[in-house]
């Protein structure tokens, strides 16, 4: 399919990017690794007057530390995500969340502000965002903001970006040596959306559970904090009887929805191994 | 016969090596031409309005703003292209009392599966002609839609023509079933069910229809595996003269049968360049490649096997519901798979008692044909479930239950239950050597380990039969103007260089590589000096081309006669340079030499300079006849049947159901082997398909007869990183029926992988109380047997 006819310009600054979309009475769209947003422009499923590209602006790049947060500039792509020091020792999360982004050839395009921006369900580093409690800078022609994950992801594909609103850059709270974390999905084939996936962000200490924070990909319209489950285990050292437990309450507290190859009680029942296996492995694991 | 065996210690002798072919680097390097590349002057561009219905009634069609929009040059419904196209209907004479609705290229009232292209639209380019199509307005009534293939045996006829769902319904009994299962001291009995899934042709279907009505003369750049079949069918149905068409098949991105049946699409783009007398390109995208190409299988089966106290197989027993399109395709039909799978079952195995029922039913849902290993892997999977399951009852060994049941290779010839006739092939030699290159003990013994540590792996087996070098009993008799023989024609260059034009076609298996060794070896010259040029109507001679595997077995032969043809001639105008007789002179390494010293006489180039350019220095009265045509039509037994054995290793989690596979091993018998390299691509490439179906593929549909993953995203093609090594092992068992000896190995690799990866899944569950029975075997599935969810 072929996609229907638009305009295209390369803003200098991220001013200019935001001033065009108003210009455009709105009908425009930011492209930067265009990893969604061109193939739903090729089946129709969009259809923007303008196209405004922002992959190359320089205030937008980059991975640094500022002010006690990992700074991630919104058009890091993936394999940067993947490829960085920065990010193994500061946020090993994302490390750990990253070789499960897709394939190469879409990681050596696809940004992490993009990611966030269009707020799939299914993709790793929203949920991420959500289980490393990261903030959001959002820039508009009124100026620039700041929004907690946990208040960014609105409903399906929808986010608290306002239209013409852009994702800058993400603030990441650093690891300390309390830290621990794990990663995993289940996906039928490496690399396609997962079945269900999941993060654990912790803070332990002597082997008790001081914080932690939990996120699941694909269980429901946006990325799903498990929050009972995490207060059922805060506090406790991660035995085989408080894992069961908190498998037992994950059972109650996630409601996902069935796709055609998966009904929802696979996916329910695949969220709670992957939760056991994940906590099992947790302590161990930085 | 086979006089040739032993030639592989000659210079030049190709035949049984393992040469790279001459076209990967082209391919490669992003020279290849497709169809799509092609450009042509005065060129437009097709794209259609779709039914968004499995089936209804169209009320109206409005294409004015459509044909109004700038850009746009023609928009095509129903009765502009039915008017000049003569309807098309997919039944064969020898499949008694088969029935199909006829076809148009765009429908006349009425849409019968969702995806059917209803609308044509003609711009300037691909992108305008989408535009158009989303201001046509198509105002269909939806009927209720045939979904079900239970449901269509008894439900009222969908199609107006017809009396009722039934596409073809067949019975085959060969006695003494009913005694044998009264009889026996164990049966066992499962229900199948195989879901429909599509070849994803890397390369899509494609088309540039050239019309020129000032000569009456179509051109068709067709991306098909078969060109003549396309010529013919074009020709008739247009009303053609059948040499003012030519057809094209230029480099094909994989076919797997997809690409020999006959699309409304090509059909309707056919029909709009001889309305617009101008050039239309088409190209179908992923999204319509779902809802239009074939797709395949499809079947419910019921399966049963008696048994005596010895574990012999006393009879066999099956069932076979499987559904089709809204019409049977055309001119193969979609009845050839079914009828294949009721003829293959229990093939590899020494029992006469059988039964089989078959019907063929009619579905709201794109039409099915022929995909690589037609039949074939539905009857391996029933059968080999069956045995295992068998083995389980009986407490036999997999290999145990096997051996003591295969047709012994030292009884051919061999008729099987259901008719088939074997002319030799090599069970028990493929079994033995399967067990060998498994290292099958040790694979027990760590199955045991693993399992004590709550690790399932499971070791499935399956041995197959392969239909292969089909004669014109497979479709010519049901009076198909598809043809069972090929021709070829060589020419020599005057630099003494051989230039092939053959009728069998590449679609990325490397066919022109091994014609260009048969060639070459036959003719004993470097296999730099053999050109060969394939696919276009034009300049090769009328052929099958390639599909049933018959590019080596039919082609290969072909090449193989035409070359000792034109060698006879060749040595014969060195006789007279020479002044030598024929028979004393042989061409080794492009030279003419004594035949018994291998003494080097004159260079082939110089032989060739003087026939072409100083024929006066010749004896009076001679003709240097220095090009051949030559065809080759097959003869002796109906079918070269093939056979083998696989293996499969898999890894399942039980909390999870994933599965992952480990290993897979494949034992292969195609008879002469051409090219080991290419003969091991086309297994590995055949089991990751097979793979394919038994884990990933399934077109998955609704009630309303919607396909709900019609997408690359959604529907799971096989990929690297899930697939597990393949060893392959060779045995060659030669047919005597050609000089060449070959067979076809194209299918092998599809038609066993799916039943040793099911045995393999069910071996890892023994004794959790889980049978898997459905195909592919998806973790839900493998969740819900395990009574998990």
């Amino acid at each position: 399919m072929k996609a229907r006819a638009f305009d295209y310009m390369r803003p200098k600054c991220v001013q200019e990017a935001l001033e065009a979309f108003v210009s455009a009475d709105g009908d425009a769209s930011y492209i930067a690794g265009g990893q969604s947003l061109v193939p739903a422009l090729a089946l129709r499923l969009q259809a923007p007057g303008l196209l405004i590209d922002i992959a190359r602006l320089d205030e937008l790049r980059g991975l640094s530390l500022a002010g006690g947060h990992l700074r991630i500039g919104a058009t890091t792509r993936h394999c940067e995500i993947l490829g960085s020091n920065l990010v193994r020792e500061h946020a090993p999360l994302l490390a750990k969340a990253a070789p499960f982004v897709a394939h190469p050839a879409i990681r050596n395009k696809g940004t992490f502000g993009g990611s966030l921006a269009l707020a799939d369900p299914a993709s790793e580093f929203p949920a991420m965002a959500l289980a490393l409690d990261a903030i959001i800078e959002i820039a508009s022609v009124e100026g620039s903001r700041r929004v907690g994950a946990g208040d960014f992801f609105i409903d399906l594909y929808e986010t608290a970006l306002q239209p013409g609103e852009i994702v800058t850059a993400v603030y990441v709270p650093l690891a300390t040596a309390k830290t621990r974390t794990a990663f995993d999905e289940l996906a039928r084939r490496r690399g396609d959306y997962a079945i269900v996936g999941a993060g654990i962000d912790a803070q332990m200490q002597g082997g008790f559970v001081e914080r932690m924070r939990i996120a699941f990909l694909s269980v429901g319209s946006t990325p799903v904090r498990v929050r009972a489950v995490e207060a059922a285990l805060t506090g406790r050292q991660l035995t085989p009887e408080a894992i069961r437990q908190a498998q037992d309450v994950l059972g109650t507290e996630l409601d996902p929805v069935g796709d055609e190859h998966t009904p929802p009680e696979m996916r329910r029942h695949l969220a709670r191994v992957l939760l056991g296996r994940l906590l099992g492995r947790l302590e161990a694991s930085r | 016969m086979n006089a040739f065996a032993g030639s592989i210690d000659r210079p030049n002798s190709y035949i049984g090596r393992s040469v790279s072919r001459p076209n990967a680097k082209r391919l490669l390097e992003g020279r290849g031409r497709y169809v799509t590349d092609l450009v042509l002057p005065r060129m437009l561009h097709a794209a259609f309005v779709r039914s968004p219905y499995a089936h209804g009634k169209i009320v109206s069609i409005d294409i004015e703003e459509a044909k109004a929009l700038s850009g746009v040059r023609a928009v095509f419904t129903g009765e502009d292209l039915a008017s000049i196209c003569a309807p098309w209907t997919g039944t064969l004479e020898h499949f008694s009392n088969m029935k199909s609705p006829p076809q148009v290229p765009l429908p006349l009232g009425k849409v019968t599966w969702s995806g059917q292209p209803v609308v044509l639209i003609v711009a300037d380019s691909r992108a305008i002609a989408e535009d158009a199509a989303e201001l046509v307005i198509v105002d269909i009534e939806e009927l209720p839609a045939l979904a079900d293939p239970v449901e269509a045996m008894s439900a009222a006829a969908m199609s107006q023509e017809l009396a009722d769902n039934i596409c073809f319904a067949t019975k085959l009994d060969s006695g003494g079933v009913e005694e044998a299962f009264d009889a026996a001291d164990t049966t066992v009995e499962q229900s199948f069910v195989f879901g429909r899934h599509t070849a994803v042709t890397l390369e899509p279907r494609a088309i540039v229809a050239d019309y020129d009505p000032s000569e009456n003369r179509l051109t068709a750049h067709h991306a098909t595996q078969t060109p003549y079949q396309f010529q013919d069918v074009y020709s008739r149905h247009y009303g053609i003269p059948e040499a003012n068409v030519r057809v094209i098949a230029p480099d094909i991105g994989g076919s797997f049968g997809m690409k020999l049946h006959v699309y409304h699409e090509e059909m309707a783009v056919v029909g709009a360049s001889i309305r617009l007398g101008r050039p239309i390109k088409y190209v179908a995208d992923r999204m319509e490649s779902f809802v239009s190409d074939i797709h395949a299988r499809d079947h419910r089966i019921t399966g049963r096997l008696a048994l005596d106290r010895d574990g012999r197989i006393t009879a066999m027993d099956v069932d076979d519901l499987t559904a089709i399109g809204a019409f049977s395709s055309y001119p193969r039909t979609s009845a050839v798979e079914g009828n294949q799978v009721i003829r293959l079952m229990g093939a590899p195995y020494d029992f006469s008692s059988y039964r089989a029922n078959l019907s063929v039913v009619f579905q709201n849902k794109v039409q099915t044909s022929q995909y690589r290993a037609v039949g074939h892997p539905i009857a391996c999977a029933v059968t080999e479930c069956l045995v295992d399951a068998a083995a389980r009852e009986l407490g036999l060994d997999p290999f145990e239950i096997r051996e003591r049941n295969l047709i012994p290779d030292s009884s051919y010839p061999r008729t099987s239950p259901t008719g088939y006739q074997f002319e030799k092939l090599s069970h028990q030699v493929c079994l033995a050597r399967l067990k060998s290159i498994m290292n099958y003990d040790a694979l027990r013994a760590e199955q045991a380990d693993q399992r004590q540590k709550g690790i399932l792996r499971g070791i499935g087996i399956a041995l197959f039969v392969e239909i292969t070098n089909p004669s014109p009993a497979f479709y010519g008799v049901g009076g198909a103007r598809i043809s069972a023989q090929d021709g070829a024609i060589l020419k020599l260059t005057p630099s003494g260089e051989v230039h092939c034009s053959i009728s069998v076609t590449e679609q990325g298996q490397g066919t022109e590589t091994i014609i260009g060794q048969i060639v070459a070896d036959q003719l004993g010259i470097d296999r730099e000096k053999v050109r060969v040029m394939t696919g276009d109507t034009d300049t090769t001679p009328h052929g099958g081309a390639t599909w049933a595997c018959r590019g080596a077995g039919i082609g290969g032969e072909t090449a193989l006669q035409a070359a000792r043809k034109l060698k006879a001639n060749l040595l014969a105008v060195a006789g007279l340079i020479l002044q030598a007789q024929p028979g004393e002179l042989d061409i080794r390494a492009d030279w003419i030499v004594e035949a018994v010293t291998g003494q080097q006489r004159v260079r082939l180039s110089e032989v060739a300079r003087i026939a072409f350019f100083r024929s006066d220095t010749l004896p009076p009265e001679t003709q240097a006849q220095l090009s051949v045509v030559h065809h080759y039509a097959p003869q002796g037994y109906p079918f070269a049947f093939t056979n083998g054995a696989q293996g499969c290793l898999v890894e399942v989690d039980a909390e999870t159901g994933f599965v992952k596979i480990l290993k897979h091993w494949v034992v292969e018998d195609c008879g002469r082997i051409i090219n080991p390299l290419l003969v091991d691509e086309q297994v590995r490439g055949g089991v990751v398909q097979g793979l394919g179906a038994a884990f990933f593929e399934e077109c998955l549909y609704n009630e309303e007869g919607q396909l709900t993953n019609g997408s690359l995203a959604d529907y799971l093609v096989p990929m690297a990183c899930e697939m597990p090594d393949i060893e392959i092992s060779h045995v060659e068992t030669p047919t005597r029926d050609t000089e060449l000896g070959a067979k076809g190995c194209g299918e092998a690799g599809t038609a066993a992988a799916s039943a040793a990866a099911m045995n393999a899944v069910n071996d890892a569950l023994v004794g959790h109380g889980a049978v898997l029975t459905q195909i592919p075997m998806t973790p839900t599935r493998i969740l819900r047997a395990l009574g998990t969810i």
